[in-house]
C-alpha cells in the first residue's frame, strides 16, 4: 500500500477547522480511527471535521463507534415529514439507551435524512453545490451523500424541527423532496444526450416528464410499495434500470447501425485483424458481424440485437442508427420479496419525439401505476404482481397487446386451457393487417 | 383559542431542469455528439458533430461529503475547471472542461488534495453502497467502512485501466440488497431469525403489515404471555430482516451470526450477453470491522484470477459463463457447498440440464 499512499492523507486527517463550534468533548473512536489511513478519501475524517462544527456529529461518531464495537446497528424508523407532504424523509431515532433509559448519545438521538431530487444526469454548478451545502450546514449535520441508491441527494442527520426549516429554505431556491415509503420514487437518468454519442433518447425530458407527472404520488405515499423510474439512453443501461426500476426506459434504434468504413479500416490498421476478429466479430452475440478481406465490416442488421458491444469497442467507426426510440421494460427490482426480477419488455420499440409520443408514455405509466395500485398487495412491487397474476393479465389490465419480443421462448407447459385460441389468433391477424395498412 | 401558526405550503416543483446546471458545451451539443475516447485513465474526451470537444476528469469521492470537502472540491473546480460538475451513479465526480490544457492541472490539484482520478474504462471503479450503521435501520454492517477499506486496497485498480473489462462492485448491509448487484457484490446475510420482544409488539407494530412483509410466510399472529404478539416459524425464516422496519421489537441485528457473503457475475448492460444477476460464491465471511480483511482477501483473489484468466471485454459474468462454474471454484479456491444450489421456487432451470461437462 505504501507506494499508493496519496501525497497528503496527513493533510486531511490533521486538518482541524480554526473555529471549534461543538461544545461536547469528542468520544474515543479507536476503531473508526483505523479507517483514516490509506489512499482512499476517508469518510471518518469527514465525520470528525463535522464534529468540530456541531454536537450532533460528536454524538453520531460516538454511536457509530459503538456500532463498530458491538457489531450492531442502533437506528429505528418513525414518522417525520414536512408540512403538506407525507414522505420524503427517512426518520431515524436512536435505540441506544443507557441504564437510566436515556439516550447514550443524546445529541444524535434524532438523525433524520431528507431525500432531495437531483436534476436528471446529476448535473450541478459549484455555486449550487455550495449553496446546498451551506443550507445543510445551517439546519443539519452538514453531511450529504451524493447520491443514495434510489438516486436522491441524501441530506443526512437533522432533528424533526429542522427538517422543516431546511426544506423551506431549499424549496425556495428550486429543490423538492423525493420519495420515501410506498410511493413513486426519485428517478435516475444517465448523462445521455448531454455528453454521450450513444444516446438514443432525450433522457432529461423523459425523466422529468415521467417523474413530474406523478409528483402527488411521490409526496403523498399511498401505493402498495415503491415505484421507480430510471432512464438509460442506450442498451448499455448505465443507470441499471433493467434490474432496479419498476419502469425502465432504454434508448434504442430500429434502422441500420451506422458504419463508417473508413474508420473501420483505420481501427483494423491500428489494432490488427486478430484483435478485431477476436474482440468485435467473435463477441457479437448473434454473429451479425463479419470482417471483409478489404478490412471493411459487414453487418447483418436484421439479426443485430442492438447489444452495443461493437459500438462500445469501435466508438469512432460504429454508431446507433437514425431511427431512434425507446424500449420499455416493467417490473425490475431487487430482492424483496420474491427474489430479484428483471424488467420485462412491454413495448419493444416506440418513438419519443412528438408531444403525442410523450402523452403516450405518460398514459402507459399512469395505467401501470393505477392498475398496480388497485391490484398489488401490501408491500408488493409491480414486478411481483406481474409474477403473481401473469404477464397476459397485466397487459390486458393496462390495455397493451402481446408481442413475441416479450418472451425468451413460448410456454413449455401444456397444462393450459386454450378455449379462446381462435379469437386470439384472429386478433393477431387483424393487428398484422392493420400494421400492413 | 389561539390561532395555529400559518405553515408555508411546499412548492411542488418535482425534478429540477438540468439545463440550468449543465456545462454550456453540453447544452450546445445536446444530442449531437460524434464519438469519444479515453486519453488516459480517469479522463474522457467527447467530440461533437460541430467539432466542439469536451474533456471530463473523473474523481473518486468518499460519497458522504461535508462542507469542507464540498468547498475544497468546488474551489479546485472553480479555479482550474469551469464551475460545472456532475456525479456518476457510483458517486464519482465528473468535472467537465472545454480545453485540453485544463485537464492536467485539474488532475494534479485533485491528487494533491487526496482525491484519486480514475474509475473510467476497464478499471475497478468506486464501490456503490448503502448507509449501513450510519443511518440504516436493519444493517448487518457498515457499508461505508467496508467500502473505504476495500477502496484503499483497490486504489491502484481505480487509477489504472488494467482489467479485462470494467468492474462494478457493490455492497449491501443486509440481504434485502439495496446496494444492488455487481460484477462483485458484497452483502451481509443475517443468519438468525429475529429476536422478538413480545412485551412491545402489541403497542408498536401493525401486525397484519408485518405478516404481509415476510417473503416466506413465516410470521403469524400469536398470543404470548396473554398479549397479542407475533411468532416466527424459524424453520421457514430466511433471516432477511424485512419484519424489523415495521416492527422494531423484531430485532434482526446479531453481532456474532451476521456474516458477509460474496456474489459475482452480475451486470445490467445488454452488451454481448443479456443482463445477468449476481450469483453466490462465498458466505460465512466474518463481519469484522473496522477493516473487514477476510472479505477483502476474497474480493482481491477473485479479481486477480479474473484479471489473469479473462479475455478482453469479458465482464466477470461473461468470463465465468465461458469457463464454467466448476473452473471458477477451482481457480478461486473457494469451497463449493450445498448452499450454492438454489432451492427458491422456480430454480430447477439453474441446474445443469445437459451432459456438457469440462474435464
Amino acid at each position: 500500500m505504501a507506494q499508493n499512499q496519496p501525497k497528503n492523507p496527513e493533510k486531511h486527517s490533521t486538518f482541524i477547522p480554526k473555529e471549534k463550534k461543538s461544545t461536547k468533548p469528542f468520544h474515543k473512536t479507536p476503531l473508526l480511527d483505523q479507517l483514516e489511513s490509506g489512499p482512499w478519501p476517508s469518510f471518518v475524517t469527514g465525520l470528525k471535521r463535522l464534529a468540530h462544527n456541531n454536537n450532533m456529529m460528536v454524538d453520531l461518531l460516538g454511536q457509530l463507534e459503538h456500532s463498530y464495537t458491538t457489531r450492531k446497528g442502533y437506528w429505528k424508523g418513525g414518522t417525520v415529514s414536512v408540512f403538506g407532504y407525507g414522505g420524503g424523509i427517512i426518520p431515524r431515532f436512536t435505540e441506544l439507551m443507557g441504564s437510566d433509559g436515556k439516550p447514550m448519545f443524546p445529541e444524535a438521538k434524532e438523525f433524520h435524512t431528507l431525500r432531495v431530487q437531483p436534476a436528471p444526469g446529476n448535473h450541478y454548478t459549484t455555486k449550487m453545490l455550495r449553496q446546498l451545502s451551506d443550507s445543510w450546514n445551517k439546519w443539519g449535520s452538514g453531511l450529504i451523500a451524493f447520491h443514495g441508491q434510489t438516486g436522491n441527494i441524501m441530506f443526512i442527520g437533522t432533528t424533526s424541527e429542522n427538517t422543516q426549516h431546511f426544506f423551506d429554505e431549499i424549496n425556495e431556491y428550486g429543490w423538492d423532496l423525493g420519495g420515501a415509503g410506498p410511493c413513486v420514487r426519485t428517478g435516475m437518468s444517465c448523462v445521455g444526450a448531454a455528453r454521450c454519442e450513444q444516446s438514443c433518447a432525450n433522457e432529461q425530458k423523459i425523466h422529468r416528464t415521467l417523474v413530474n407527472n406523478f409528483i402527488d404520488d411521490m409526496h403523498r405515499p399511498a401505493l402498495p410499495y415503491k415505484f421507480k423510474f430510471k432512464v438509460s439512453g442506450c442498451p448499455n443501461d448505465c443507470m441499471n434500470s433493467i434490474q432496479r426500476a419498476d419502469f425502465s426506459v432504454i434508448g434504442t434504434w430500429r434502422d441500420n447501425m451506422k458504419v463508417d468504413q473508413k474508420e473501420v479500416k483505420a481501427f483494423v490498421k491500428a489494432k490488427g485483424r486478430k484483435y478485431v476478429v477476436d474482440n468485435v466479430v467473435a463477441r457479437c452475440p448473434t454473429k451479425a458481424l463479419s470482417l471483409n478481406d478489404d478490412d471493411t465490416l459487414d453487418v447483418d442488421n436484421r439479426n443485430c440485437v442492438r447489444c452495443m458491444h461493437c459500438i462500445n469497442v469501435m466508438t469512432k467507426a460504429l454508431k446507433p442508427g437514425d431511427d431512434k426510440g425507446i424500449t420499455l421494460l416493467i417490473g425490475g427490482k431487487r430482492t424483496l420479496k420474491i427474489g430479484d426480477t428483471f424488467g420485462t419488455v412491454i413495448i419493444p420499440f416506440m418513438k419519443l419525439e412528438t408531444d403525442e409520443d410523450y402523452d403516450r408514455i405518460r398514459e402507459i405509466a399512469a395505467s401501470t401505476i393505477d392498475f398496480w395500485a388497485e391490484n398489488g398487495l401490501e408491500h408488493e412491487r409491480c414486478g411481483e404482481m406481474i409474477e403473481r397474476i401473469g404477464l397476459a393479465n397485466f397487459l390486458e389490465g393496462i390495455g397493451l397487446e402481446v408481442d413475441p419480443n416479450m418472451i425468451n421462448h413460448p410456454r413449455t407447459s401444456s397444462y393450459v386451457r386454450l378455449d379462446e385460441w381462435d379469437q386470439e389468433a384472429e386478433k393477431w391477424k387483424n393487428r398484422k393487417q392493420q400494421a400492413a395498412g | 383559542m389561539a390561532e395555529a401558526p400559518k405553515m408555508r405550503p411546499p412548492i411542488e416543483s418535482g425534478c429540477p431542469d438540468a439545463f440550468q446546471y449543465m456545462h454550456p458545451l453540453m447544452i450546445k451539443n445536446y444530442g449531437n455528439w460524434a464519438y469519444h475516447d479515453r486519453p488516459r485513465p480517469g479522463v474522457l474526451h467527447h467530440v461533437a458533430k460541430s467539432g466542439d470537444e469536451i474533456w471530463t476528469v473523473r474523481v473518486g469521492t468518499q460519497r458522504q461529503l461535508g462542507p469542507y470537502e464540498i468547498n475544497l472540491l468546488c474551489d479546485i473546480i472553480d479555479k482550474l475547471g469551469e464551475g460545472y460538475v456532475r456525479f456518476t451513479i457510483r458517486s464519482n465526480m465528473e468535472i467537465m472542461v472545454s480545453s485540453k490544457d485544463k485537464v492536467d492541472p485539474l488532475i494534479k490539484a485533485f491528487e494533491e488534495a487526496g482525491y484519486p482520478v480514475g474509475g473510467t474504462g476497464n478499471s475497478v471503479t468506486m464501490i456503490s453502497h448503502t448507509q449501513g450503521w450510519l443511518h440504516c435501520d436493519i444493517p448487518g454492517t457498515d457499508a461505508s467502512g467496508v467500502v473505504k477499506a476495500l477502496m484503499d486496497d483497490l486504489h491502484e485498480e481505480f487509477v489504472k485501466e488494467d482489467m479485462p473489462n470494467r468492474v462494478h462492485i457493490t455492497t449491501s448491509c443486509c440481504q434485502i440488497n439495496c446496494g444492488g448487484q455487481g460484477d462483485i457484490a458484497i452483502n451481509v446475510q443475517h443468519t438468525k431469525p429475529p429476536k422478538i420482544n413480545h412485551d412491545l409488539v402489541a403497542n408498536i407494530c401493525e401486525r397484519p403489515s408485518v405478516v404481509a412483509r415476510c417473503p416466506v410466510a413465516a410470521i403469524r399472529p400469536a398470543m404470548v404471555n396473554g398479549k397479542p404478539s407475533l411468532e416466527v416459524d424459524e424453520k421457514k425464516c430466511i433471516c432477511c430482516g424485512a419484519c424489523f422496519p415495521p416492527c422494531p421489537p423484531m430485532q434482526i441485528n446479531d453481532p456474532e451470526h451476521s456474516k458477509l457473503a460474496i456474489w459475482v457475475g452480475g451486470k445490467n448492460s445488454n452488451a454481448r450477453s443479456k443482463p445477468m444477476f449476481h450469483k453466490l460464491v462465498a458466505a460465512g465471511v466474518p463481519n469484522n470491522p473496522p477493516r473487514w480483511p477476510e472479505a477483502g482477501t476474497i474480493v482481491k483473489k477473485i479479481l486477480k484470477v479474473y484479471k489473469k484468466d479473462a479475455k478482453d471485454w469479458e465482464r466477470i459474468g461473461d468470463w465465468v459463463e465461458r469457463i464454467g462454474w466448476p473452473r471458477f471454484f477451482e481457480l478461486t479456491e473457494l469451497p463449493f457447498t450445498k448452499f450454492h444450489i438454489d432451492n427458491w421456487r422456480g430454480s430447477r432451470h439453474m441446474l445443469n440440464q445437459s451432459a456438457h461437462i469440462r474435464f
